[in-house]
């Protein structure tokens, strides 16, 4: 996996990120569209996610939860807006009470990915467009912080060879 | 805080960030100093109209804050605000590189090869 770019925008409060894999669209599309192995990176090591719900189509409604080290359990869900199988996904994505169900006083972030074939594999294309910067403090603080700190030298790695 | 206190590779990176030209040409503008609309207007080709909507889109994210003083705008950079957006959008974007990263390892890649 090569990250190709990352684009970050804080007026228009956007994150694109565009990575390469080594295999063909339709097997990035799977670990999409397959919620055990959704599973399996959606969530960070220390609060791995579970998909209780994952209506794949358009109109969808996912809803799945993670699990922290100390048992914490928030909640979180997407509803698919588009599919187009195996090129795009456009989905909105909040967080939920402890019911599973979507918050209503907290909008969803809407999100992008794209799948592109290239010269030896597939380019995955990341837009998340957050609508607030009070939207981006509780959703990127849903629980994942210990998780996002773990590989930080390593990211610092990919991020080195980007600039 | 004043922009002297940062870095000039802390100020790269931080306009790096501002997409859009123009935008980042009056954000860097009015975080040296506050300047009213018309004065900012008058060093673009572009409309007064124009310029107040890149104006508009930049207090919208509370990158900047317009004050009457007597019949002008003054607008000024807001750097604490857009460090803090910084920072989150900087999170995020580890949290979508793991994410790779392991989708990366469930297609058989080996971890982190570039």
């Amino acid at each position: 996996m090569t990250v190709i770019s990352s684009v970050k925008d804080p007026v228009a409060l956007t994150l694109i990120v565009v990575s390469q894999f080594n295999a063909t669209p339709e097997q990035v599309w799977d670990v999409w569209e397959d919620p055990r192995k959704l599973e399996r990176w959606w969530g960070p090591p220390t609060f791995p996610a579970t998909f209780v719900r994952h209506e794949f189509v358009a109109d969808g409604q996912c809803r799945y939860y993670m699990t922290g080290p100390n048992g914490e359990q928030p909640h979180g869900w997407w509803r698919i807006r588009t599919l187009e199988k195996p090129r795009r996904i456009e989905f909105d994505n909040g967080l939920a009470g402890d019911d599973g169900e979507p918050m209503p006083d907290l909008d969803p972030m809407p999100s992008s990915v794209s799948f592109e074939p290239v010269d030896g594999g597939t380019l995955m294309t990341s837009v998340a467009n957050f609508t607030s910067v009070e939207q981006m403090e509780t959703l990127i603080g849903m629980g994942m912080k210990e998780g996002t700190e773990q590989a930080v030298g390593q990211i610092d790695d990919l991020l080195l060879a980007l600039h | 805080m004043v922009v002297d206190e940062l870095t000039d590779r802390d100020v790269d990176l931080i306009f790096r960030a501002l997409a859009d030209r123009t935008r980042r040409n009056i954000f860097e503008r009015v975080l040296v100093r506050g300047l009213s609309v018309s004065t900012l207007a008058d060093d673009y080709t572009m409309s007064f109209a124009a310029v107040q909507k890149h104006v508009g889109v930049l207090e919208r994210a509370s990158l900047v804050t317009k004050q009457r003083q007597g019949r002008e705008q003054i607008v000024r950079g807001n750097m604490p605000r857009l460090q803090r957006v910084s920072a989150l959008l900087d999170v995020y974007e580890r949290i979508w590189i793991q994410r790779d990263q392991r989708i990366a390892e469930i297609l058989g890649e080996t971890r982190s090869s570039t």
